[in-house]
């Protein structure tokens, strides 16, 4: 076993090293450890059309953050050289999602849902692009997402942040409980 | 959140109070890091659907431990960084600008919002790219999505209860 190379970090390695992009980032340019604002910033770059909120100069507050996410992007290609990884979830997970329908394991997430072929599917649109707009819609909403919120804000003792993430767990066992077995399951 | 002149992006890669006037010098460094990120969501698998299925069911501690383990290094670093006020290496000095409750509205709904599409596509916005990186392409098309919602609420935030 080689855990350094591939297959998965334990959560004790991987952890901390998430928590340690937070100083990294302040270190070299005083930046505030966030990916979602890069949302905003690609919209004021490409389309900010007549919404005052995206005229703003994104290249000054923004530029350092669609940079450090493109090589987000790179960083995940070279995770993927050495072939793929398989996930290991827990038996108990396994026997919930089969019960939902999903049946094949073998990849980053559900083939059966997220491939091309399946956006013209109930479940893969819904998953992919409804989702995906949530995600946009509400990370923005919220100033901030997983990374802003949960990381960074909780480890400043930020109450708006602690709000927000009562929020990301009030959403996503909403969507897990009373949204997945329609979308997924097809019930 | 009260004003709505300008746009305030108060965290979520917001960077600090003073704007830095950002030298393009170190946009090399801010691609490394990114790559680093990228690389360890990857492993860590946090960017998996599955692994957050997981999570949202109560499965397995290995979500929790990320999250919680990554706070806790952050706290402490923080801490750290503001006992020794430290500078940043291009001379800034390092400030955390605060958020503002205010209502608490926007992250109490924004934030069931972003959960709701974080269950749905089993990613936040970090994961999605890193996926594409690691051949699901279809987040693309999440991304996308993800782009037009954010363009939708610049659109009508004004008449967003804040």
């Amino acid at each position: 076993m080689t855990p350094w190379k591939s297959g998965e970090w334990p959560w004790y390695v991987a952890g901390p090293l998430i928590g340690l992009f937070v100083p990294a980032l302040l270190i070299v340019g005083n930046r505030v450890f966030g990916i979602s604002a890069s949302l905003s910033h690609l919209c004021a770059a490409v389309a900010p059309g007549k919404v005052e909120y995206f005229r703003y100069d994104w290249r000054r507050v923004g530029l350092w953050n669609l940079v450090f996410l493109s090589g987000v992007l790179l960083g995940g290609l070279l995770a993927s050289q050495g072939g793929p990884h398989a996930i290991h979830i827990s038996d108990a997970t396994h026997a919930s999602l089969a019960r939902l329908g999903i049946h094949d394991f073998s990849g980053l997430a559900p083939r059966e849902v997220f491939t091309w072929h399946a956006l013209l599917t109930v479940r893969g649109f819904v998953s992919v692009i409804v989702g995906g707009f949530l995600v946009g819609f509400g990370t923005t909403y919220a100033a901030g997402c997983t990374s802003g919120h949960a990381i960074s804000g909780l480890a400043n003792f930020q109450l708006p942040s602690l709000v927000a993430v009562i929020g990301f767990f009030a959403g996503g066992l909403a969507a897990t409980y009373f949204i997945l077995p329609f979308v997924i399951g097809g019930v | 959140m009260s004003t709505l002149s300008a746009p305030e992006f108060q965290g979520c890669g917001s960077g600090g109070v003073e704007e830095p006037e950002a030298p393009l010098r170190f946009l090399p460094v801010y691609l490394l890091l990114g790559a680093a990120f990228g690389f360890v969501l990857s492993r860590s698998q946090v960017l998996s659907w599955f692994r957050i299925q997981e999570m949202f069911r109560f499965q397995s501690f290995r979500m929790y431990g990320i999250i919680g383990s990554a706070v806790v290094t952050a706290a402490l670093s923080l801490a750290l960084i503001k006992a020794l006020k430290l500078k940043s290496i291009q001379g800034v000095s390092i400030s955390v600008p605060p958020k503002v409750l205010g209502s608490g509205i926007q992250y109490a709904v924004g934030g069931t919002i972003f959960g709701i599409g974080w269950a749905l596509t089993g990613a936040c916005p970090g994961p999605l790219f890193a996926l594409i990186g690691n051949g699901v392409t279809v987040m693309l098309a999440a991304v996308i999505s993800a782009l037009v919602g954010t363009w939708v609420y610049g659109a009508i935030r004004p008449k967003l209860p804040h």
